[in-house]
């Protein structure tokens, strides 16, 4: 076991799967010589060669495009696009073409590829920096969308999906590369060293997609999240003193639902939180998922904790961002209905 | 059995290794020649592949392409490109200090939106680049202004929404710059067709990089100006680097950009980036064009990045300390100033007066913006006007959204008043 950061975690996954399968190709802007602007391709290019791990042109759509023609020919592309905020123009050839392939071939062309990209806020980036668009995503039929919450499971998901033979999309939370965040901006860095998760075989291992983790055990109330709000509910239920059993969802397509719903059959309350906005966000899937599912359990409405209907706005970050007073509040409000 | 292989593009040089120019084709100033404003695309192909260049390496105007400007307009050219240096030498140590979350600096680059911002109209509509900040200093924007958007205060023209440097000024007719690449290209082609629809004289113009010429929004913008032959300016400005990635990585090895022009219809002009004059001569021959419905122009400005990407980003990993130094073009201040000096209208007494009193000048505009508020501190805006402009009318989830943040904000100031409440 190794300490790693999730950046590392990220790039031994890359690396591990490099080494082991010669159909592995990397790619993106600025990923070869630089190493990627977050360095999570910190290397390869040196230790793998400029025909494996490549720089492309500034074209997100003609990164997807090329890694689906890629892809056919029989190589694992693992293509990395800057930003999640920068992935539009690549929005036709994901949802067109990628997610819809195999379909409307029926199973005589594919393309495992898997998309790298970093998202989510708290970093003061801006609209352009910051956003959480998996709830886009996973509203086309067709690819795999999966966003980890700490090293551990970002490199045992990474090979997973490279390995997957449908296309994933890998959302990374950027908040969180270097350290778990609590939602408390004021407070000083936390490593991942502090965290059990920050231990990360060297090696191969694999975490299953479709599977989600309890992180905390609870009695009381679920708490229904993924990627960095994972850390934030953490705090939020601590402060709130309630016996939460906290889920990182892990994978929202496919999605995990009897542990999800095992979970809050027991429990008979839900708190769902995640850092996207919430009109029409994951979270309505999760809590009309759970309202299918466990409507003879619930004990209260439940209570969704997102980012606001708004562009995420540069000055007013943590009036956005959904923090653990946000939680707190939810968390209460669901505990005191009757 | 023969083999493909791969062409990976490499750099002339990283670091540790000496800088290299010599793929770049520089001919001598003055030699390209000047053809009429409605001259066919075809028939004028060899200025993509030359460079309008006007100075020559003793300062001296030279060829068809000199503008003859009067030195007063060289002088304010002049002041307008220092302004937009020491602005940006400014911000960039706020952003070290932590006074401001970002900075963009367009050092050594600042004649490809200082000359065409002088050549061009009021009324001419700009769509920059984000490194086009001179384009907002021509126009006349305030430095208080442009360093209160960056400061996200109470005076900030995008009320707090935007990155520092994503500037706008609907009355300057400068459009708002986007942190994402090239999608205003191909929107200055609207811009310019419904000045043609309207049947007005404005023509548009916009800025992009080299990098982001690969985005498929370059392929739009070029594609519909030539069909409609919209009154419009395309300029390219390859400053050699898209963060990491040399221009060979953006298709640059083979051709040169403005020769991408010819391929869809449209003139393309090589210019060298670093000469205000060539600019500004070039940009006011595709203007003329552009106005006598002759249609677009693609300009490729040839320059260099001095600066880093931005804030976040390290050249050091990535190109030789001393590429800005071995730049065969120069530095575009230098150039003029030294143009000016030779004509007798200007000293080195003069410049360093000037330089005194633009550091001056921007000391004091920074003074005045932070009294208008700082990221962290001094007077701020209302959190809850985040919700406004998302539409033109708020809609009820959005009203019930910004009672609960005010209900919450409510309580926070409560409990930091310590009348109960919580954090």
């Amino acid at each position: 076991m190794a300490q790693m950061n999730m950046v590392q975690a990220i790039n031994s996954a890359l690396d591990v799967m490099l080494g082991r399968d010669q159909r592995v190709v990397v790619f993106g802007e600025d990923v070869g010589y630089f190493g990627g602007v977050f360095r999570c391709t910190d290397g390869l290019q040196r230790k793998h060669g400029e025909h494996r791990v490549l720089d492309t042109p500034i074209a997100e759509g003609g990164i997807v495009a090329a890694a689906i023609g890629m892809g056919v020919n029989g190589l694992r592309p693992v293509a990395e696009i800057q930003f999640a905020d920068y992935i539009y123009p690549a929005f036709d050839q994901i949802v067109s073409e990628l997610a819809r392939l195999r379909y409307r071939t029926a199973g005589d062309f594919s393309a495992p590829v898997t998309i790298r990209t970093p998202c989510g806020g708290g970093i003061r980036g801006g609209q352009t920096h910051s956003q959480s668009p998996e709830g886009v995503f996973t509203h086309v039929c067709g690819i795999k969308v999966v966003m980890p919450s700490n090293p551990y499971d970002a490199k045992g998901l990474l090979i997973r999906s490279i390995e997957d033979d449908d296309p994933v999309v890998f959302f990374e939370p950027k908040r969180i590369y270097n350290g778990p965040f609590d939602g408390d901006p004021h407070k000083p860095a936390v490593p991942w060293s502090t965290h059990p998760k920050g231990e990360v075989p060297e090696g191969h291992y694999a975490v299953p997609i479709g599977k989600a983790e309890i992180v905390r055990p609870g009695s009381e109330v679920t708490v229904l999240t993924y990627g960095t709000m994972v850390h934030v509910a953490e705090a939020a239920v601590r402060l709130a003193g309630v016996d939460a059993e906290i889920i990182d969802v892990r994978t929202m397509v496919p999605l995990d639902v009897d542990t999800l719903c095992t979970s809050v059959c027991k429990t008979g309350r839900c708190v769902i939180v995640h850092e996207a906005t919430r009109f029409s966000g994951f979270g309505a899937e999760l809590s009309a998922t759970v309202q299918e599912e466990c409507f003879w359990h619930l004990e209260a409405p439940i209570a969704r904790v997102t980012g606001w209907d708004t562009p995420y706005p540069h000055a007013f970050e943590w009036d956005y961002f959904p923090g653990p007073a946000r939680i707190i509040a939810a968390l209460r409000s669901v505990m005191e209905a009757r | 059995m023969t083999q493909s292989r791969l062409h990976v593009p490499h750099p002339p040089a990283r670091p540790g290794e000496k800088p290299d120019f010599s793929y770049l084709d520089i001919p001598p100033a003055g030699r390209e020649a000047r053809p009429d404003t409605l001259a066919a695309a075809l028939e004028i192909e060899r200025l993509g592949t030359g460079m309008v260049r006007v100075l020559d390496e003793h300062g001296h105007a030279v060829g068809p392409w000199n503008p003859h400007l009067e030195p007063e307009e060289l002088q304010v050219a002049l002041r307008h490109m220092l302004l937009t240096r020491h602005f940006d030498d400014r911000m960039q140590r706020m952003q070290r200090q932590g006074r401001i979350s970002f900075y963009m600096k367009s050092t050594g680059e600042e004649a490809v939106a200082v000359a065409p911002g002088m050549a061009l109209q009021p009324g001419d509509m700009l769509f920059p680049s984000y490194r086009t900040q001179g384009l907002f200093i021509v126009r006349g924007k305030s430095l208080v202004d442009l360093m209160c958007q960056c400061l996200s205060n109470t005076r900030d023209m995008c009320r707090g929404r935007q990155m520092p440097i994503m500037y706008h000024w609907a009355e300057g007719n400068v459009f708002s710059i986007s942190g994402n690449l090239a999608t205003q290209f191909p929107q200055a082609v609207g811009w310019a067709m419904a000045a043609a629809i309207k049947g007005e004289d404005r023509i548009a113009a916009s800025w992009i990089g080299e990098g982001a010429s690969a985005e498929a929004d370059f392929h739009h913008a070029l594609t519909f100006a030539a069909v409609y032959r919209a009154p419009v300016i395309l300029n390219v400005v390859n400053n050699q680097w898209a963060i990491s990635s040399f221009q060979g990585f953006a298709g640059g090895e083979r051709r040169t950009f403005a020769q991408r022009g010819p391929g869809y219809g449209i003139p393309g002009v090589r210019v060298d980036g670093n000469d205000f004059l060539a600019v500004y001569a070039v940009t006011r021959w595709a203007a003329e064009r552009a106005r006598a419905s002759g249609g677009p122009t693609l300009i490729e400005h040839v320059t260099y990045r001095a600066a880093a990407h931005s804030t976040s980003d390290d050249p050091a990993r990535y190109r030789p300390k001393e590429e800005w130094q071995a730049w065969p073009l120069g530095d575009p201040v230098t150039r003029l100033k030294e143009h000016l000096i030779g004509l007798g209208e200007w000293s080195e007494e003069r410049h360093a007066a000037l330089e005194k009193e633009l550091e001056a000048h921007v000391t004091a505009c920074w003074k005045e913006a932070v009294s208008y508020g700082a990221l962290t501190e001094g007077p701020a805006l209302d959190p809850v006007s985040m919700f406004e402009d998302v539409f033109h009318e708020m809609p009820p989830h959005l009203q019930r959204q910004r009672e609960e943040l005010r209900q919450l904000l409510a309580a926070r100031q409560a409990a930091a008043d310590g009348t109960g409440g919580e954090g």
